[in-house]
């Protein structure tokens, strides 16, 4: 096929193939030109988180400093709202998976009545505006007299997370080979030996994957934790209420130190992916 | 019995979570009365009337900022997606990764980042003035292009990843065969590239349009109040002013507007691209 491609290419006239050689460029060019516009907001946040700002706007470059690495949590507050943050995301992510993953398994490998509503109902938390998930959540905490706080916090991001949780899943299971867990069966395992030696450790990427995003999913909220937090305060609302005032440079410290743990783990995965198909072909 | 068994635990947590919620919310937009004697459920659909009647520019101004935030995404990302769906090679994992990177900073750091970027005596602004662009006096922060900006970045991702899905699933061979029967490049890109591509179209403009059109954050941080988005008013009735009815009522607009813009959206592509997607 690619044999055709290129004798079919040169016996163009050649100004075609500059011109050709030309629009390959403007696109590769362009998407060059994409991606500075894409990072350049990434980059300022990491050159910002080595500011030695003057006042308390970490608005201009002032002077290079490692003082907000080393102080990273000497404002008064960033300390407890990373930890909540930590707790609240690590919390909901296992509970929304465990709930997500039961719902995928439930839509893949079987067909039972009320499929149809129950993929509605997955799919309509996700197309719909975090302040109206935040604000209904509200009123019926008001309405119900709950006292807000961690609880409510936990409960709105497992709510949230809980969609993506059966949407990473459920992708990932679709080239499911039951055939697999009939054999074990037949062999003589019972439901529950078949599920934890076979099910399992092939579904074990996709509940990784899903716990992954539901973290970052949970510790990136802002919206729908504004509207449920009571007075306490994860990482993004400290961020919010600093901004107020002037964000101080070590918000910026945080936020490269998230940035960074989660490229890595993004890059491992990818490199991991690029060997093993590059090994299969 | 067990596909219940295992939908039971999450739908129930939706259930009482999600759709219960919504209920209250309605409940709570048809009450009147006030924060300190308490409302009560006096069927008050002046509640919606006075919501528009009141704040009908905010409305307005949610719908065209995410408008227009949503056709920018789309014109920005769409040569970027076709770029790594045809040319990426083995590189393609790696190049999604960079258009999801800017996830990975959280989002209230991201828009702040946008404000130094964007701050009066910032590179941009600078040479904007000296290029007599902007006026010596003039500014972006506090514009309405500053919001539309930080909203188009922020939901980029969202319009480009499944723009580049749908464009890799595109058998090349089709482009081929049209250009072998003598379509040119454009051609060949109009009838069969972009038609193919359509669901991501579809995809990425609802992903990107719905959060828009609710959002706060951006018209926040990066505007003035007469840029302020229906989001910001419905957090400041419902955290600041306690006026929950009238927010609650807001609530339902917003989530009206945005039903009735995608209705036309999809009569305007085709239903069938539509459910295509959802399905």
């Amino acid at each position: 096929m690619s044999a055709v491609a290129v004798e079919r290419r040169e016996r163009r006239n050649p100004l075609a193939g500059i011109w050709a050689f030309v629009k390959r460029n403007v696109l590769t060019v362009y998407s060059i030109l994409f991606f500075v516009y894409l990072l350049l907001p990434i980059a300022v946040v990491i050159v910002f988180s080595f500011n030695n700002p003057t006042g308390k706007f970490n608005y201009t470059w002032q002077g290079f400093t490692w003082n907000n690495w080393r102080y990273w949590d000497g404002v008064p507050g960033i300390r407890s709202s990373i930890v909540l943050s930590l707790e609240i995301a690590l919390v909901a992510s296992l509970v929304a998976t465990a709930l997500g993953t039961a719902i995928a398994l439930a839509l893949v490998r079987y067909s039972f009545r009320g499929r149809a509503s129950t993929n509605i109902l997955i799919f309509l938390p996700l197309s719909t505006p975090e302040i109206v998930l935040g604000a209904s959540l509200l009123t019926l905490f008001l309405n119900l007299n709950v006292i807000f706080g961690f609880w409510t916090i936990l409960i709105a991001h497992i709510m949230f997370c809980i969609s993506f949780a059966v949407v990473t899943v459920k992708a990932r299971l679709v080239g499911f080979d039951r055939h697999l867990e009939e054999a074990a069966m037949d062999l003589g395992a019972n439901e529950w030996t078949t599920f934890r030696k076979v099910t399992l450790p092939l579904i074990a990427p996709a509940i990784l994957a899903s716990l992954l995003l539901c973290f970052a999913i949970s510790i990136d909220d802002f919206v729908v934790t504004y509207f449920n937090s009571g007075n306490r305060i994860t990482f993004p609302l400290f961020v919010w209420g600093a901004a107020r005032i002037g964000a101080p440079p070590q918000v910026n410290v945080i936020g490269t130190a998230i940035f960074v743990i989660a490229l890595t783990a993004m890059l491992v995965n990818v490199l991991v992916q690029m060997r093993r198909s590059k090994g299969a072909t | 019995m067990t596909p219940y068994l295992l939908l039971a635990p999450g739908i129930l947590f939706l259930a009482v979570f999600f759709v219960v919620p919504l209920g209250f919310l309605a409940y709570q937009s048809l009450q009147s009365g006030n924060i300190d004697f308490g409302y009560s459920f006096t069927w008050a659909w002046g509640n919606y009337w006075h919501a528009i009647r009141d704040y009908r520019a905010q409305f307005v101004r949610s719908l065209e900022y995410a408008g227009i935030a949503t056709a920018l995404a789309l014109v920005l990302s769409y040569p970027v997606a076709y770029w790594i769906a045809f040319r990426g090679g083995r590189w393609k994992n790696l190049l999604l990764l960079f258009i999801v990177a800017p996830f990975f900073v959280t989002y209230l750091i991201r828009t702040l980042a946008w404000e130094t970027i964007l701050s009066d005596n910032g590179f941009v602004v600078n040479t904007l003035q000296s290029l007599h662009i902007l006026g010596p006096s003039g500014r972006l922060l506090a514009t309405s292009t500053a919001v539309v900006a930080g909203i188009t970045y922020n939901f980029l991702p969202f319009m480009a990843l499944p723009l580049y899905v749908s464009l890799e699933q595109i058998d090349g061979r089709l482009i081929e065969a049209a250009e072998d029967l003598y379509a040119s490049k454009l051609h060949a890109f109009l009838r069969v590239t972009l038609p193919l591509s359509l669901p991501g179209v579809v995809a990425g403009t609802l992903l990107t349009f719905i959060p828009a059109a609710g959002d706060f954050i951006n018209a926040q941080l990066l505007g003035s109040t007469n840029n302020h988005m229906i989001g910001n008013v419905i957090q400041s009735k419902f955290l600041e002013q306690t006026d929950y009815p009238a927010a609650a009522a807001m609530s339902f607009i917003l989530m009206g507007g945005i039903l009735i813009a995608v209705f036309l959206y999809a009569r305007l592509v085709g239903t069938e691209q539509l459910t295509g997607t959802a399905a």
